[in-house]
């Protein structure tokens, strides 16, 4: 059967704004599958993203939104869980904007483990601003401001996450769009902060510089070079070169923020109440 | 029974203030010298449920207390100088989004990391204008422990009402000093909170101006789900670049303190109505120019005192129609001419108006402002 | 088993051909900057392309 989206898609806000080929859609739809099969409730469950592309998916869904500014989704969802620790907290985005202007909140958040799930579309570029680099720009790759190629080298968001203290990463692409639900819902249902990492096509300012014919072309690329985890687990570091790993990449039980917080409350009115 | 005192500081007398007000949650990012704020709260909050943060810098802190506030907290953060210029980008958010905050700036020195530990008065415009685009702005400044006290309650009861950003603007040595005060017994100052749907969730818009320009504001989590953005928007939320809506949202987050400029207004006059000369202060600087008006008393001069508890909405009507019956207007604040530009702006030359102005961290003292009104009369 | 019923809603297709070039038996095919359903009978219901639609624009009921 069909799957019914309309059911989590606000009344009235499709066709949405991404270009054609852009695979924000399918994520978007990876999502709502996840929520769908976690059962999360309408009303419990709030969905934060910054600037750019990315995050313009939460004002198409109908559950609580926040569309904040540049960089700051994982500051504010942070404010949200600790208000209300009940609340399902869910971020997205994309990779300039979670990992470049949003990086300082990006790791605290996975430092603190807070029990937040953050879907981050990597799609290398910043499509919105019109093709500009990013931190996750390939070494030598071309975009608006780097007309002779790209001199940075490249963040590995599922390191910087795992590095940070995540205790949830896991690593899909746009192409394995059955993958994208899947994930979803292993970092709803851990307890703690995970990062779902999502190698997302930009067939308008990413692939059109680069020498991609068509977001077809890149997804292949895609589906080419993903080693899922298992299997890279027995390959040498020189055959993964290039690679992209994909599946849960870590996985680690440690104490939830909010959880760590409401420990504190009880003991400090334990010792208040000793007083009185 | 007597009511609890205590010999406090400003900043504690301000975190006090916050529980008192209602306070549940507070994030902040260590910065001198409002630190104890943080510190206080860190200790206070628990003890009543309430959350404390500290975030990885000032801007997350921003961050935090609005989306703290979204699901129905009142919400308090603490800086100054350059923890302020990060906050602007999201007191700018606060603003359009219409979310009630409070923000404390202890001021300092500045531009840049300018002298930490050193008063100062220097950021009046930075909070009218330092977020970008046009939008409100609703600032106290208190001058004593105990008006810190009922100052950071209204402040408070400014931003629920309003559904708006507030800021406390103190210097350094208000919120320094210790004073006594006298904590008010629960019920004895007005608390306000802000204004609940009493709509359904289905015809829920949270920025539904059917209900006057302050629309209500549901707490997310609860049943009333809906969208917020920074983007202009309409009254559903949602973003739009519709000319119309535009204009009309844009200018009734201006209307909804203009219109009620009098009911936010504060001041405090002394000696004001056969005064020849008013001394125009806020904050430290007007404990001083109280004490230089009772000197130039002394001495025959009749000398007032004007002292906005709020600077933004600035007292305009007022200090304009004190302009007109005054030979002249001084001005004595720790910086280098701010609030004199608006006193001037209102004034429009009908009395002579003179400036006084002291950035080397020392507090301006009550002769310098004697002579200052000597050397304009 | 029967034909599956394949819906391209036309106003929400913006023409990528993800679902064209993905679909393991050629069922759909690009007519101008809209995908169309050109061979039902060979539809496989490995709802790829309904799956990998970046625009809600194809839904595909098995019966």
């Amino acid at each position: 059967m069909a799957f019914d989206y309309e059911k989590y898609i606000r009344p009235g806000k499709l066709p949405h704004i991404w270009c054609p080929g852009c695979g924000h859609g399918i994520v978007m739809k990876g999502l709502i599958r996840a929520i769908d099969k976690c059962g999360l409730s309408k009303n419990r469950t709030a969905i934060i993203s910054g600037i750019g592309c990315a995050s313009r998916l939460p004002g198409y869904v109908d559950f609580n939104t926040v569309h904040t500014a540049h960089g700051r989704a994982a500051a504010f969802a942070t404010g949200m869980k600790m208000a209300d620790p009940g609340l399902t907290v869910l971020c997205v985005g994309g990779d300039g904007d979670g990992v470049a202007i949003g990086g300082n909140h990006f790791i605290h958040a996975c430092r603190r483990n807070i029990d937040i799930t953050y879907i981050i579309m990597n799609n290398h570029i910043y499509g919105m601003t019109g093709g500009q680099f990013s931190p996750c720009t390939p070494t030598d790759g071309f975009a608006s401001t780097t007309p002779y190629g790209n001199p940075d080298p490249v963040f590995d968001i599922a390191k910087l996450a795992i590095g940070a203290g995540a205790t949830f990463v896991a690593r899909t692409t746009a192409y394995h769009a059955n993958q994208i639900d899947k994930m979803i819902v292993e970092g709803i249902q851990h307890k703690g902060f995970s990062v779902i990492e999502i190698l997302d096509c930009c067939p308008t300012s990413y692939g059109r510089r680069n020498k991609f014919r068509s977001v077809v072309e890149m997804m292949k690329q895609h589906k080419e070079l993903a080693v899922p985890v298992t299997a890279a687990a027995k390959m040498t570091p020189e055959d993964l070169q290039g690679k992209i790993i994909t599946g849960i990449l870590h996985q680690e039980e440690k104490p939830e923020y909010c959880e760590q917080y409401a420990r504190l409350i009880d003991k400090v009115q334990a010792q208040t109440a000793g007083k009185g | 029974m007597a009511k609890k005192t205590a010999l406090i500081q400003g900043n504690e007398a301000c975190a006090h203030a916050a529980i008192y007000a209602g306070c549940t949650f507070f994030a902040g990012y260590p910065i001198t010298p409002s630190s104890e704020i943080a510190e206080v709260l860190s200790k206070e909050l628990p003890k009543i449920g309430g959350k404390f943060i500290q975030m990885e810098d000032e801007i997350a802190a921003m961050a935090a207390i609005i989306g703290a506030s979204l699901c129905g907290h009142k919400v308090m953060d603490a800086s100054s100088g350059p923890g302020m210029s990060l906050k602007q980008e999201l007191i700018g958010y606060a603003c359009i989004a219409e979310i009630p905050c409070v923000i404390v700036n202890v001021m300092r020195g500045g531009p840049s990391t300018g002298m930490p530990t050193g008063p100062s008065q220097s950021d009046v415009m930075q909070a009218r204008w330092g977020t970008h685009g046009d939008h409100a702005t609703i600032a106290v400044a208190p001058a004593s422990c105990q008006e810190i006290f009922s100052e950071t309650v209204r402040a408070f009861n400014l931003a629920e009402t309003y559904r708006m950003p507030v800021q406390i603007l103190m210097d350094e040595i208000v919120a320094h000093m210790r004073e006594k005060i006298v904590f008010p017994e629960p019920g004895e100052l007005e608390i306000l909170n802000r204004q609940l749907p009493a709509v359904s969730p289905a015809d829920y818009k949270p920025f539904d101006t059917s209900f006057g320009d302050v629309p209500p504001l549901a707490a997310m989590g609860s049943n009333y789900r809906y969208h917020v953005t920074g983007l202009n928007k309409a009254p559903d939320g949602f973003p739009t670049t519709t000319a119309e809506l535009v204009d009309a949202e844009e200018r009734r987050q201006l209307r909804k303190v203009e219109a009620n400029a009098s009911a936010i207004e504060k001041n405090e006059e002394y000696l004001v109505d056969d005064a020849e000369i008013i001394i125009l202060a806020f904050g430290i600087t007007s404990r001083s120019a109280r004490f230089a008006v009772d000197n130039l008393r002394k001495e025959g001069v009749r000398a007032g005192l004007f002292r906005p508890i709020t600077l933004w909405p600035f007292p305009e009507k007022r200090v304009a129609g004190l302009a007109g019956q005054v030979k002249a207007i001084i001005v004595p604040e720790m910086n280098l001419g701010q609030l004199i530009h608006e006193v001037e702006r209102v004034v429009k030359g009908s009395c002579k108006l003179a400036g006084l102005g002291r950035v080397d961290g020392e507090p301006i003292t009550p002769y310098q402002i004697i002579d200052k009104v000597k050397e304009v009369l | 088993m029967g034909i599956p019923k394949i819906e391209i809603i036309e106003k929400y297709c913006k023409g990528c051909s993800i679902c064209v070039e993905f679909c393991p038996t050629q069922v759909l095919q690009m007519d101008g900057f809209v995908a169309r359903v050109v061979k039902p009978e060979a539809c496989i219901k490995c709802m790829q392309c309904e799956l990998r639609c970046p625009d809600f624009a194809i839904k595909v009921y098995p019966e």
